[in-house]
């Protein structure tokens, strides 16, 4: 901890709660930010970072504590007001319309009308002044991340912004591109405008940072000055030292190896996704094999490749029981005996406006026979579908009800328990506790080791690093779609997996810096 | 104060199923005052559009004449336009459909048999789903929006059923008329209703649609298609192909439309001519989003519009109505329906302005 500036805090929070049904989001968090302040908001997915921002930028309204700006005390009910006052924010994910120019999409983020050739002149005089070279009259759709990520700063910047919330603002950003950035936000810091800098990456926010506000579980865990910290000793703070002390099940006696996958690289979909590169790992029969990571690393399309949903470039690259399965579809390794639990419940793991019965069919008419010569089983399908509630304690009326009427945990329980109950031979299973209750966290848990007991392949990718010391016997992590290599978890050291989160892992300087070159080239290859 | 559109979190089930009921009371108050604007009686006119057809069996036997195309090919689109996959060329394929079958019924000429007529079916559902397989092809190989090329392919194939017409196919002792020969009466439906036009494929639009709400809601292709439709991820998940799904749905749809070109050919009119439809493929959108999508919807649907067409026949003959109302009918059908369904899914709400940008002072 750092003594208190003496000067008048820019922004100032003090005991902001926010409940959500189920978490506490934010519990009780003070900070302050100092005018010309790089301030950092460091934490792990979930920590309430983002619910914080959105307090502070006037999306969410806290459930108690005050907001003080310059020294007064404010109520900031939405975004315009917090614009009134001086707060801009850059969003990770941009909101500009690629079919307009870059002045267009600056005017229409202005709050009042203004005369375009008097804005493009602001824009260039601001984009000059900062170092953010943007040439009003481009279309959108021909710019970089980059440069898009400078037309929202840009659009804050024309708002004389007296505090600048920079949310993961590097996550998309070529290595180049932070640097840029870096600048930018020295020289604004520099004529007194505080930036609130959230991110995980440990490097950037020794690099940049004044100070540093961790969070963890929603509350602030320590306030301290990053360039005296070391990345290792920060990594520590944000996940917290007294995980060690979590006991773990009795290692199971690990059998033949059932899931391998051997240099699997794919391409994202999506826009903002992240490439698979070169993974290789090993899960045995009766073992529980962890993925820790940041949200956004590559989990989903891990787990996409994982279960079938999209295909490897060749069979190999995935072993299930020897047999290689990398160009077989999800449904074919379903039959083969891997299961799968994707990250999102609605939508994807479950269709919302269908009955718990039908979803039921949804992932088990292969292994468990619900369709016989075209027609769906519908009283078997039943059948199941209230096995499922009974064993997983599902909050339902009935399994006529749609899955959509669920609450999140108890959808999370219903999608478990599906995939548990078709005994698999391996289950990939992401997040498995997300959103329930503790007693339910138990049951998915035990369900989980009574599977591995049974000689099943398990792997969990979780970013909940308690639940992955809990129950997994090793795990690696991954960063940036790169696997590190897998570790035993009973002597995996907490301080090493942070590092490996907050991506300093093994990765030699230059192959970090060819990875970026590779997503730069795409990232152009995708302008183009 | 202002406007402001909000989605609705749960779709009232009540709601969804009356806005039919609704868009078509909103369109006969609608055509009351169009007519009223036109200088008719719009009383008379209305009584001659929608309830003068019903008052004779032969009326009826027209009705189901009229509808049973427009339910065939409702009942297909309904199945894709639950996948999301959107046809729009089934006035094409359904044009192909009469080609296939038509070619089947002249090559047998003078020699039908038993056989000519099930053979002409088949070669009239073969001919629709060829015709429907080009847009399946470019969309699951290229990613074309078939919504396009389903759209465009329609005109080329009524040019060539012109071409045909007007060439190869023209009857011989014709009188040079752009027309095939009459088909033999092997090659006709048989007539269910004497001294009406009600063929036997009436009632085999029935049976299409029963069967199709017995596909969608018993068995697993059913199921793959509802499940597409509603989360695409959700389906790959399950394993379900994507592009199988949309080669299903196209094939389906493309191959009932041309069983229905080949109903129209082989029925009411007997042979091959230029224009065998006064758009029922197009018409068969608009049965099928007013059935809600639902094969046994698309029977009372299909009803109300072959209703439209033959009551802008009545009231043209009675009232002189000009031949457009019965467009006009079925486009303020369509518009009102989906505006009442935007209405279904979200709903207005009068908000007030947003306060001027200026944070609230509380304290000192």
């Amino acid at each position: 901890m750092i003594a208190p500036r003496l000067e008048v805090p820019r922004l100032e929070v003090k005991g902001i709660s926010k409940r959500f049904p189920g978490v506490l989001a934010n519990d009780r968090v003070d900070f302050a930010v100092a005018p010309g302040e790089i301030h950092a908001l460091l934490g792990e997915n979930g920590a309430g970072k983002s619910t914080l921002v959105k307090i502070i930028y006037g999306i969410l309204n806290p459930d108690e504590g005050t907001l003080s700006w310059d020294g007064a005390a404010v109520q900031v009910a939405d975004p315009n007001a917090a614009r009134a006052l001086g707060i801009g924010m850059v969003f990770q994910h941009f909101s500009l319309f690629e079919a307009m120019t870059v002045l267009e999409n600056v005017a229409l983020g202005m709050d009042g009308a203004e005369d375009m050739d008097a804005l493009a002149r602001r824009v260039r005089e601001v984009s000059q002044a900062y170092g953010l070279p943007l040439d009003p009259e481009r279309d959108v759709y021909t710019l970089s991340v980059g440069e898009r990520q400078r037309i929202e700063i840009v659009r804050c910047l024309l708002q004389n912004p007296k505090l600048l919330i920079m949310d993961e603002p590097t996550s998309v950003l070529t290595p180049q591109e932070v640097e840029r950035l870096f600048e930018t936000l020295r020289l604004l810091a520099g004529e007194g405008v505080s930036i609130l800098y959230i991110s995980h990456k440990l490097e950037e926010i020794k690099q940049l940072c004044d100070r540093a506000t961790i969070l963890r579980g929603g509350k602030v865990v320590a306030t301290c000055d990053p360039k005296a910290e070391t990345a290792r000793s920060m990594a520590q703070l944000m996940i917290g030292a007294e995980l060690k002390t979590v006991t773990r099940r009795s290692g199971g006696s690990a059998g033949a190896v059932r899931l391998e996958v051997e240099g699997l690289s794919l391409a994202s979909e999506a826009v903002h996704g992240t490439d698979l590169k070169n993974i290789s790992f090993a899960v045995r029969a009766g073992e529980v094999f962890g993925i820790a990571g940041v949200a956004g690393n590559g989990q989903n399309e891990l787990l996409l490749a994982l279960s079938g949903e999209r295909l490897a470039d060749h069979a190999t690259a995935l072993r299930l029981d020897g047999q290689g399965v990398g160009r077989r579809d999800a449904g074919q390794r379903r039959k083969l005996g891997l299961c799968s639990v994707p990250e999102e419940r609605n939508g994807h793991g479950a269709v919302p406006g269908m009955s718990l019965a039908e979803n039921a069919v949804l992932s088990a008419h292969h292994r468990l026979g619900l369709v016989s010569s075209l027609f769906i089983r519908a009283g078997a399908a039943a059948r199941f579908a209230a096995a499922i509630v009974k064993n997983f304690d599902v909050r339902t009326p009935g399994t006529a009800a749609s899955a959509g009427s669920l609450s999140g945990g108890n959808l999370q329980k219903f999608i478990v328990g599906r995939e548990i109950l078709q005994k698999p031979t391996v289950l990939v299973v992401s997040q498995p506790t997300w959103g329930v209750d503790a007693g339910a966290a138990t049951t998915i848990h035990q369900a989980l080791a009574d599977l591995a007991a049974e000689g099943v392949a398990v792997v969990v990718v979780s970013q909940d690093l308690d639940e992955l010391l809990a129950i997994t016997d090793r795990l690696a992590v991954i960063n940036v779609g790169v696997l590190s290599s897998a570790m035993v978890t009973r002597e995996a050291s907490v301080e090493e997996i942070g590092l490996l989160m907050g991506g300093v892992h093994g990765l030699a300087p230059e192959e970090v810096a060819a990875a970026a070159a590779a997503e730069a080239a795409k990232e152009s290859a995708h302008v183009a | 104060m202002s406007l402001k559109i909000e989605a609705r979190r749960e779709i009232p089930r009540n709601l969804l199923y009356s806005t039919p009921l609704l868009a078509v009371a909103l369109t006969v108050v609608a055509g009351f005052f169009i007519f009223l604007a036109m200088g008719y009686d719009p009383l008379r006119a209305l009584y001659h559009f929608f309830i003068s057809p019903l008052l004779s069996l032969y009326g009826w036997s027209e009705l189901m004449v009229k509808a049973a195309p427009l339910i065939i090919i409702g009942v297909g689109l309904a199945v894709g336009f639950r996948a999301n996959v959107w046809n729009i060329g089934a006035e094409g394929q359904l044009t192909v459909g009469a080609i296939a079958g038509g070619v089947v019924a002249l090559a047998f000429w003078g020699e039908e048999s038993a056989v000519t007529l099930p053979l002409m079916c088949l070669a009239g559902i073969a001919g629709g789903m060829a015709y429907a397989a080009v847009p399946a092809f470019l969309k699951t190989r290229f990613g074309v929006n078939e919504i396009l090329t389903s759209l465009m392919l329609t005109y080329v194939a009524t040019l060539f059923l012109s071409t045909l017409v007007y060439g190869p196919l023209k009857d011989p002792l014709g009188f040079n008329f752009p027309q095939s020969r009459m088909f033999g009466d092997a090659a006709l439906l048989p007539l269910i209703l004497e001294g009406t036009r009600m063929h036997l494929g009436t009632l085999i639009a029935l049976a299409i649609a029963v069967a199709g709400w017995v596909m969608m809601t018993f068995t697993i292709i059913g199921f793959q298609v509802r499940v597409l439709g509603q989360a695409p991820a959700a389906a790959r998940f399950a394993g379900f192909s994507a592009s199988r799904i949309v080669w299903f749905c196209l094939l389906l749809s493309g191959g009932l439309a041309g069983l229905a070109g080949l109903f129209e050919v082989a029925g009411p009119i007997g042979q091959l001519i230029p224009a065998i439809s006064p758009g029922y493929g197009f018409t068969a959108i608009i049965v099928a989003f007013l059935g809600r999508l639902h094969p046994l919807g698309i029977i009372l649907s299909g009803l109300l519009m072959a209703l439209s067409y033959i009551g802008g026949e009545t009231a043209q003959v009675e009232v002189g109505l000009p031949q457009a109302v019965t467009g006009v009918f079925q486009g303020l059908l369509l518009f009102f329906l989906l505006a009442s369904d935007f209405l279904v899914r979200y709903r207005l709400r009068w908000r007030a302005p947003a306060a001027r940008p200026q944070a609230a002072e509380v304290g000192p």
